[in-house]
């Protein structure tokens, strides 16, 4: 292998990508001023894509779709935005914006899907897979038993990847770059001539794996050799280093159409490789910008096909194309370099989005001017989140991790994730209220909870049922998630993603819960005041008169939020208790996406008054109007989650007008770095900002057609306002804005 | 905890993300109770001396207490109201225990009352005050707040001024009303040679406070007044700058 201008280290030996950016980042302190604008190519190539995109929305959000095509690494042959003008290549089939479909995570998804669209697959394929393959979906639901369809039918369990693909898996895309695939695959041979017997089925298994992972590896070439690009040898340049993480990304992509498909951290690696050539005079600093320009263009118009129903729980047709950028190396060097101001000043070049998921990672020792042009781009753009570098560095150990979907840390080729969406525990609550009956259907759901015919309701008998309910709850979701991933492995293996990775790497499995700020403040309210609950002629609570008052999460008040803490805390402490597929560790989110609304539908009145229907709080976040303190106090109350009951996240959403701010453009960028500041020193997890005017939304509302890159951050992500239902919108904006004048 | 951290305030209410009532990110204290009746009066709900909650000084330190990583460079806490100095003997322990944390301090006051509470607690415990200066003639401050005596608000500068400590002037612009041009070249004249006001702050006069007048029962008496054009902003702004080095339209 060729390292002759890189310094040298284990990484020239064996892969290990983390030890060749260690050893030949370039940090930068320096301000945003050696920014470039857009070349005329870049501008032209965007034209073409707005176009395109506004064609899609006018078309139900499909532009077009090919259904004759298996979508795998290889298939399809090349495809251009506009050639001449491009200098990234290479599109997910052979047409901008056409979707493909990738039937191995299910057909009848992938048959749904389009005959929302009006079209049908091809009758081979259609025969195919109804007689002769079998997919992920087919495979579930052989082996789900009547409990888990109940519990997903109620809706206790959401979301859940079982008609859809896992995804989550961050492949270390940067390794096809740094290595090539000829080294890669030499490599994984080694691998696989080591994995021996007992050929018990793990072992088994793996060594199937591993083959499939090294057939990934020989059709990226092919997909490579399509555009005319040799990816068997290490990148010799920059543009040639961006060209081939993204072509390795695009493999991914091509193959899986995972709800989460994140991208890693990227823009640091790619900085050695354009200082570099900056250094020697190659590029100049317009042309580095165009790389990353056209590279995070691409990755703009990644397309899965979806069903319309998934748009429920995952809104906007997001695709989680996540980078990390910024952070601390373990020995207090920041990660920050030119490259990851070159990535938020794509939010200025092509105009705000929501893809790629731009992800910073936060620490009070980042260099003082990326600090202030992180908090610019948040307030101008609403494009950005931010999470704990301090907080996840510490707690999980590895200083070079990706987020994966929105807000999980994912160790870079040494780690993997399965992805497990999220349980009802507002519903759970209800559960143990109703002695295990769900409270829309009447429903036994689970056994050994007492019938309570208390006049008010009890404190400490509450907790106790509660505590049941969470057992059970949590044992029907570690079987659920069991089968799901069992049969992700089985007939929709990851063997792209996973070929950038090592070969057995840690697995975390991803449990979640919604309704947190719910269950705290039902809790307070039956622990502080007192609640009555009006039961049906069928003995059913079906509605809660609250007499009293009683202290609301969100406030800083740590009589409730105490609650939540503990909630999370046992709900965690459940998921351990079980056995889980490939050993994986349990870990937990308090995320929502946009399914905080559907979780609303399907939950009855709560404890807190909340009525019947209403829509949770997105992940962490307190309900809406309850955080009566101001901001501060709001953020302190979700700032005491604790991350090591939470290891997969703890989603805030903070949204802000301009004015509240701070009264001047430089005052808001201030406040919003003592605000990050103070809320990370807090060892809080997450926080999504919006900088926006409810006037704006509301106008978008009624012009979307004025509004088509409006960005804001929901739970974990960002989508294009304009594409979410007239429903969630009006969610969004009912939300708590910040706005104490 | 010594007895004084016992000492009770009436608090009206806490925003612990307060953005334009000092610099930085402040925590805000409402505190219950004032003896003008402005007719602009955005908060008219913390007029009455009666009503409030009660907080005791520890409470409200510790409140702060969770507050301070987000105070970064700049910020603090400032006590607002109502009229705050109304409570200045109680304020002694609280500001004592802020300073004792190297935390910054902010007053916003009417300026009417300058007691040897309120200098002890201004001279030795406020990093700044927030000086509303309502009128600069009697019978135009008369009018605005029920009360007479508009020279009490010039001596309070002037007493801030010998100490030699920070003071920023909020001044309300109302077309009409104080917003003359007679009116701010008084104003320029009277405090141009002032060398601890760091800054002005003109707070254009909005409607947001009307409904919590109606709620209160009360008749809105600037009905008929209107909020400043642009031009009369940037107009009055121009006939203050000879005199303030620092003035911001909020």
């Amino acid at each position: 292998m060729e390292v002759t201008k890189f310094i040298s280290g284990s990484w020239t030996k064996t892969v290990n990508v983390r030890d060749f950016v260690f050893n030949n980042i370039t940090p930068y302190h320096g301000t945003s001023a050696f920014l470039e604008g857009p070349t005329k190519s870049t501008l032209k190539l965007w034209d073409i894509c707005t176009q395109a995109m506004a064609e899609e929305r006018a078309n139900n959000g499909v532009r077009s779709v090919d259904t004759e095509t298996i979508s795998t690494i290889d298939a399809f042959g090349p495809g251009y935005i506009d050639k001449d003008n491009e200098i990234i290549v290479g599109l997910q089939t052979d047409e901008l914006l056409k979707r493909a479909m990738k039937p191995f995570g299910g057909f009848k998804v992938v048959e749904k899907a389009l005959s929302e669209h009006g079209k049908v697959p091809n009758e081979k394929l259609t025969e195919l897979f109804s007689k002769y393959v079998k997919t992920h979906n087919d495979g579930v639901f052989d082996a789900y038993n009547d409990e888990i369809r109940n519990y997903r039918s109620l809706g206790i369990l959401t979301g859940l990847p079982d008609n859809y693909a896992r995804g989550r898996i961050i492949g270390d895309y940067r390794r096809i770059a740094l290595y090539g695939i000829d080294f890669l695959i030499e490599s994984k041979i080694k691998d696989l001539a080591s994995i021996t017997g007992p050929m018990t089925e793990d072992v088994i298994r793996l060594r199937e794996e591993v083959s499939e992972q090294i057939k990934a590896l020989n059709a990226m070439k092919t997909l490579g050799n399509s555009y005319e690009i040799d990816l068997s040898k290490p990148a010799t340049n920059a543009r040639e280093a961006v060209q081939w993480t993204y072509m390795a990304y695009l493999a991914a992509v091509k193959e899986q159409d995972g709800a989460a498909m994140s991208l890693g951290n990227v823009s640091t690696f790619l900085d050695i490789y354009i200082e570099n050539d900056l250094q020697q005079g190659l590029i100049s600093e317009l042309e580095a910008q165009e790389y990353i320009d056209q590279f995070v263009m691409k990755l703009r118009v990644v397309r899965h096909l979806r069903m319309q129903a998934y748009d429920e729980i995952f809104a906007g047709d997001p695709t989680w194309v996540t980078e990390a950028i910024g952070g601390m190396f373990h020995d207090g060097r920041t990660k920050v370099t030119k490259t990851s101001f070159r990535f938020l000043n794509t939010l200025y070049n092509l105009g705000a989005s929501p893809e790629p998921n731009m992800t910073v990672l936060w620490s009070e020792d980042l260099p003082e001017n990326f600090k202030e042009f992180c908090a610019k781009v948040a307030i101008e753009t609403s494009s950005l989140q931010f999470e704990n570098d301090a907080l996840m560095r510490d707690s999980r150990g590895s200083d070079d991790y990706g987020i994966a979907c929105c807000v999980s840390h994912q160790d870079l080729g040494k780690s993997i994730q399965f992805f497990g969406a999220r349980t009802n525990l507002a519903k759970t609550l209800l559960l143990a209220i109703n002695g295990g009956r769900c409270e829309l259907t009447g429903e036994q759901v689970l056994e050994g909870i007492p019938v309570d015919k208390d006049e008010y309701l009890d404190f400490n008998k509450v907790m106790t049922n509660f505590k049941v309910a969470m057992q059970e709850v949590a044992r029907v979701y570690c079987d659920t998630m069991n089968i799901i991933h069992y049969m992700h492995d089985k007939y929709y293996y990851e063997k792209a993603q996973m070929a950038l990775i090592d070969t057995n790497p840690h697995i975390d499995i991803a449990y979640g819960i919604a309704g947190l700020s719910i269950v705290a403040d039902s809790l307070s309210a039956i622990k502080y005041a007192k609640v009555k609950p009006i039961r049906n002629e069928d003995g059913l609570t079906v509605d809660f008169s609250i007499e009293g008052a009683f202290p609301k999460y969100g406030n800083d008040d740590d009589r409730v939020d105490a609650l939540a803490v503990q909630a999370v805390s046992d709900f965690n402490n459940e998921l351990k208790q079980f056995p889980i597929y490939k050993n994986a560790t349990p870990t937990l989110s308090v995320l929502t996406i946009t399914s905080n609304v559907v979780y609303g539908k399907k939950t009855g009145a709560t404890p807190d008054g909340r009525a019947l229907g209403v829509p949770f709080a997105p992940g962490a976040n307190p309900m809406h109007g309850r955080d009566e303190m101001g901001a501060i106090a709001s953020l302190n109350s979700v700032a005491k989650i604790r991350y090591e009951d939470a290891q997969d996240g703890i989603s805030n959403t903070f949204s802000v007008v301009p004015k509240s701010l701070g009264a001047d453009v430089e005052t808001r960028v201030q406040n919003l770095i003592s605000i990050l500041d103070g809320y990370f020193s807090n060892k809080a997890q997450h926080i999504n900002i919006n900088v926006l005017d409810k006037a704006t939304l509301l106008d978008a509302m009624e012009h979307p057609e004025a509004y088509p890159q409006l960005t804001i951050r929901v739970s974990g992500y960002a989508v294009n306002f304009v594409r979410l239902t007239r429903e969630q919108q009006m969610e969004v904006i009912s939300r708590s804005f910040h706005e104490s004048m | 905890m010594t007895i004084s951290a016992d000492t009770i305030l009436n608090v009206h209410s806490i925003e612990s993300f307060g953005t334009h009532d000092g610099p930085g990110i402040r925590f805000v204290i409402f505190l219950q109770g004032c003896k003008l009746k402005c007719l602009y009066c955005h908060n008219p709900d913390t007029i009455a001396m009666e009503g409030g909650e009660p907080y005791t000084v520890k409470a409200l330190f510790d409140m702060v207490m969770k507050a301070k990583p987000y105070f970064g460079k700049h910020g603090g806490v400032t006590v607002s109201g109502g009229e705050p100095l109304l409570q200045a003997k109680a304020l002694i322990p609280f500001f004592k225990l802020l300073k004792a944390e190297g935390i910054h301090t902010a007053i916003d006051t009417n300026g009417r009352i300058l007691n040897h509470f309120v200098t002890e607690l201004l001279d030795h415990y406020t990093d700044l005050v927030l000086l509303d200066i309502k009128h600069m003639t009697e019978e135009g401050y008369q009018y605005l707040t029920g009360m007479k005596n508009h020279q009490t608000t010039f001596n309070f500068a002037q007493h801030r001024e010998k100490t030699g400590k920070a003071m920023w002037l909020r001044y309300v612009l109302i077309p009409g009303l104080t917003n003359k041009p007679e009116l701010l070249q008084a104003m320029g004249t009277y405090f141009k040679d002032f060398t601890t006001i760091e800054k002005l702050e003109i707070l254009p006069y909005h409607k947001l406070g009307v409904h919590k007048w109606e709620a209160l029962g009360w008749e809105y008496q600037l009905k008929d007044a209107r909020e400043n054009t642009a031009t009369e902003l940037l107009e009055a702004k121009a006939l203050l700058q000879p005199s303030f080095e620092n003035i911001s339209i909020n």
